[in-house]
């Protein structure tokens, strides 16, 4: 059990803690200043995505739908350069879509429609608080849940090590202005699970540790556990990250943003829950008496060598 | 050391087999199929129709098979899904518009597999085109449509009763002031209001000598009216897309006053729209006298006033009927040719009509044909940016205004209709029945087929490209024990796949996603395990005993790690909607599955091979 290449994590956790609270704090910076690219599912409007036999010409694109009346269309490429996504203000009127394929038909008869989406301005304001909403009851469930299970030190840390992930994530979108849509939504709260994954694995180790072995230091408790851990939390990421490249590689563009949410909250994840929940505990002064059940514990040493 | 009993292991196996039986329908891909059958219950699809068809797909060089006629409806499979969409304008252009022809997909699942109720997983609109809407509805408007009744009864009531009343009138559509003079008259008034109605709440006060009882609709009360209003229009929307016939379709209350409506394979977004999102209802009302106070002026369609010049009518404020009281409707022609409307009421409707005709000889009684719709208006907003804002209106207009010839009974004519396209529609409104309260669009999506194939082909591709990766990983890193933890990664989907087909659960693209993602995450409960077995390895327990306590150990955090996931999945399933709900949904399943291949399946592998035997070393 005395393993002798313990790795000094918590020694960083200075280190680590500056690091954390420069990138929360740019990721707040970004969020409020420029906020986020808002998808369709969240602002509401209309869409039409269209398919060419060849490379489209967007310019002309634009010029078309502009002599066909539509004013300031977003016309832009999706995924491939045949592809293209046209999206406008408002709701699609009778027939919308014949006159814009209409008007794009003029000079290349080949264009497909391959999907048009509408939604409604109210839906999208909904939607927006609905999600803020859920990620809100998440944390909180999965709060109470680590409070009864562990105690409640592990609960905020295992909380602020989301809410830390989930702000990076959300700067992560906004510096980079890729575009927030239903799907990103539903990775950062997969992201929220995820994360969780990693810091209760770590989180069962130090409760398990500060029971049975006969250190004083909670600090290299920790370390110890993460030390333990630490193979772990890098294969199961590493095989995550596996099949993810495989969504972002393979899966199509209308899950691309999708992946690249997950990939980025793994590797934020993975980060967190060796630097983030770990050194709330410290901070928090975890103390072994926090964890010794009331009941007189003998069993667990019983069956070791 | 380290042995299962029998049972477990036959357990592993029998769980296996379901599973396999389970899952395999989803390995016979759908034929594309044309469906088609009648406008109305009555008109037949036999032998000779399809036999019309197949002349027809002959004639236009498209290959078919499969043929099934069962009197009702009639289906045929294609050889080629691009030809699909052209076989449809083939076909409807033989058979006319009374016929209904839908784009369809076919199961192949052989028979004996079917036998059991094994079926395919159902595709989600993303997967395999389709239109999805979400309609909302106002029940605003079902709520104050009843209070105007509850008023003209109070008024009624108090008449009956002598009381007499200053004025009993309807503010902002949802209270009710009635203003007394007394205050023996206020409460005499008080308790008919109490005895006679029920469900709204009263409050007497004395304002300016006046005295004033205020009478609201009470919570529950609306409730009721609420649900009343959606399901009476979930009714009627189920109605209309039978008509359409298409396969599949989903009709669903979604929250507090939205439905949603999904048709898969239909491809004519406007020709849906027409028919589901016209909250349109009839109202039939005399023509009023010049001068009268009684008198509401209206415009003709546009068809009437194309074809006969006049442009507007006043018609009487009394109603004599409206469409809720049609029984039935069928569209046919009359004997000039012109499209027509055959009526039927129910009785009560009979009775009123025959009453208001009888004395009305001579006079000319017209139908209102009446549409709620929404148009988009754009504001500028405080940072100049447009914002567009949906606004309802309601648009009432005369489509016919005819002389009453004689009394009217329970059968009867509407004419005045220009295409037997509305003729045929109008009849199908008045069939399907009215929405007891208007809806207004405020989600559509059209997906096309190609990208539904196209998203089947990247999902299936992701799925198979990440899983692989994975497997090879475990193999390298794991050894042996990588094997095992392969089968049951496999094994894991095996049983998520069949779980889906026996929920009857909706695959959707984000829902592979989620498969994806569990393949990721499957594989870290064995990592888990084997990592501590290693572990324990390392702290110098034998073989045998670092397997038992490796799994042991490990299981604490697993279930651990798991539940905490699995709430968040349940979270995402109940806060969020469509393609979220299907991500929820596939990780849900997996998680759950995960849990039980990954400790049960590969706990049997490995003691299958390494249990009651001496080892010396163990490679992992």
């Amino acid at each position: 059990m005395f393993n002798t290449n313990i790795i000094n994590f918590m020694g960083q956790r200075k280190i680590a803690s500056i690091v954390s609270v420069f990138l929360v704090l740019g990721s707040i910076v970004s969020f409020t200043t420029k906020g986020l690219v808002l998808g369709l599912d969240f602002t509401g409007g209309t869409q039409i995505e269209v398919g060419y036999q060849d490379k489209a010409n967007l310019t002309e694109i634009r010029n078309h739908l502009a002599a066909a009346g539509y004013e300031n269309p977003i016309v832009v490429h999706f995924g491939s350069e045949k592809d293209v996504l046209i999206r406008m203000q408002g709701k699609p009127a009778a027939g919308l879509s014949d006159n814009v394929l209409k008007a794009l038909r003029a000079s290349q008869p080949s264009v497909t429609l391959r999907r048009i989406d509408f939604v409604g301005p109210q839906v999208g304001e909904e939607l927006r608080e609905d999600g803020g909403l859920g990620m809100l009851v998440a944390l909180l469930v999965v709060m109470m849940y680590i409070a009864i299970r562990f105690q409640y030190k592990f609960s905020i840390g295992a909380v602020v090590a989301l809410i830390h992930d989930v702000i990076l994530t959300l700067g992560f979108f906004s510096i980079t202005e890729l575009e927030f849509d239903l799907t990103v939504l539903a990775a950062v709260l997969a992201v929220i699970g995820y994360s969780l994954n990693d810091t209760i694995v770590v989180s069962d180790r130090i409760r398990e540790n500060l029971r049975l072995l006969r250190i004083s230091s909670v600090e290299a408790v920790i370390n110890e556990s993460l030390t333990q851990t630490l193979g772990r939390t890098l294969v199961t990421s590493l095989t995550t990250l596996l099949v993810l490249s495989s969504l972002f590689f393979f899966g199509g563009e209308l899950i691309h943003n999708f992946a690249i949410a997950l990939m980025v909250g793994v590797l934020i994840g993975t980060y967190s829950s060796i630097y983030v929940a770990s050194n709330m505990l410290l901070i928090l002064h975890l103390k072994r008496e926090d964890l010794m059940p009331p009941e007189k514990e003998g069993a667990e040493f019983d069956d070791r060598p | 050391m380290n042995n299962y009993p029998l049972r477990t292991y036959l357990f592993v196996l029998i769980i296996v087999f379901i599973s396999i039986a389970f899952a395999l329908p989803n390995i016979f891909s759908a034929d594309p199929a044309i469906q088609i059958s009648g406008q109305s219950g009555e008109m037949e699809i036999n032998q000779s129709v399809m036999d019309d068809i197949t002349t027809a797909l002959k004639d236009a060089d498209i290959d078919y098979f499969g043929t099934k006629v069962d009197g009702e409806t009639g289906i045929l499979r294609l050889t080629d899904i691009d030809q699909q969409l052209y076989a449809k304008q083939v076909i409807q252009k033989k058979l006319g518009l009374e016929y209904v022809v839908a784009l369809n997909l076919a199961p192949t699942t052989p028979e004996w597999l079917t036998r059991f109720g094994a079926s395919p997983m159902k595709l989600g609109l993303d997967l395999r085109g389709g239109v999805h809407f979400l309609l909302e509805v106002n029940t605003d408007e079902a709520i104050s449509k009843q209070m105007d009744t509850i008023v003209r009864q109070v008024r009624t009531a108090m008449r009956e009763e002598k009381l007499r009343y200053e004025s009993i009138k309807l503010v902002k559509r949802k209270q009710i002031v009635a203003a007394f003079k007394t205050k023996t008259d206020a409460d005499k008034a008080n308790s008919i209001i109490r005895q006679k109605f029920t469900g709204i709440t009263r409050d007497i006060n004395e304002e300016n000598g006046l005295f004033i009882i205020r009478s609201k609709m009470s919570e529950l009360e609306i409730k009721k009216i609420q649900d009343y209003a959606i399901n009476q229009n979930l009714t009627t929307l189920r109605n209309r897309v039978n008509e359409l016939g298409v396969s599949e379709p989903v009709v669903q209350r979604q929250g507090k006053n939205r439905i949603v409506v999904e048709l898969p394979g239909v491809q004519d977004t406007a020709a849906a729209k027409r028919i589901i999102g016209k909250t349109a209802n009839l109202e039939f009302r005399l023509e009023a006298k010049p001068g009268s106070s009684n008198r509401e002026k209206f415009s003709f369609s546009d068809s009437y006033v194309r074809d006969r010049g006049i442009k507007d009518a006043y018609l009487k404020r009394t109603v004599v009927i409206t469409g809720d009281h049609v029984s039935k409707a069928s569209a046919g022609f009359d004997e000039k040719g012109t499209p027509n409307v055959n009526i039927s009421l129910n009785s009560q409707g009979g009775a009123r009509m025959h009453r208001m005709t009888r004395n009305n000889i001579g006079q000319r009684l017209g139908v209102l044909f009446i549409e709620y719709k929404v148009r988009t208006k754009y504001n500028i907003d405080s940072d100049g940016k447009k914002i567009a804002i949906s606004e309802r209106y309601v648009e009432k207009k005369i489509i016919n205004l005819a002389t009453i010839q004689s009394a009217l009974g329970v059968g009867f004519q509407i004419t005045g209709l220009s295409t037997p396209r509305e003729a045929s529609e109008l009849a199908l409104f008045l069939r399907a029945g009215a929405m007891a309260a208007p809806m207004y669009f405020v989600e559509e999506r059209t997906i096309g087929p190609s990208l539904g194939a196209e998203n089947i082909a990247l999902g299936v591709k992701s799925v198979s490209i990440g899983m692989f990766l994975v497997v090879i990983f475990m193999l390298l890193y794991y050894k042996i024990f990588g094997l095992f933890a392969n089968i049951a990664l496999t094994l894991n989907l095996l049983i998520l796949v069949a779980f889906m087909s026996m929920l009857e659960a909706t695959l959707t693209l984000p829902g592979i996603a989620g498969i994806v993602l569990t393949v990721g995450i499957a594989v870290d409960a064995n990592v888990l395990i084997f990592s501590r077995i290693k572990e324990e390895i390392s702290n110098g327990l034998p073989p045998q005993s670092a397997i038992s306590a490796g799994y042991d150990r490990a299981f604490v955090s697993i279930v651990d790690a798991n539940i905490t996931t699995l709430i968040v999945a349940v979270i995402l399933f109940i806060i969020g909607s469509g393609p979220v709900q299907g991500f929820a949904v596939t990780l849900s399943i997996g998680i759950l599955v995960s849990m039980f291949t990954a400790i049960i399946v590969t706990r049997a592998l490995v003691n299958l091979s390494f249990g009651n035997r001496s080892i010396e070393k163990l490679r992992i």
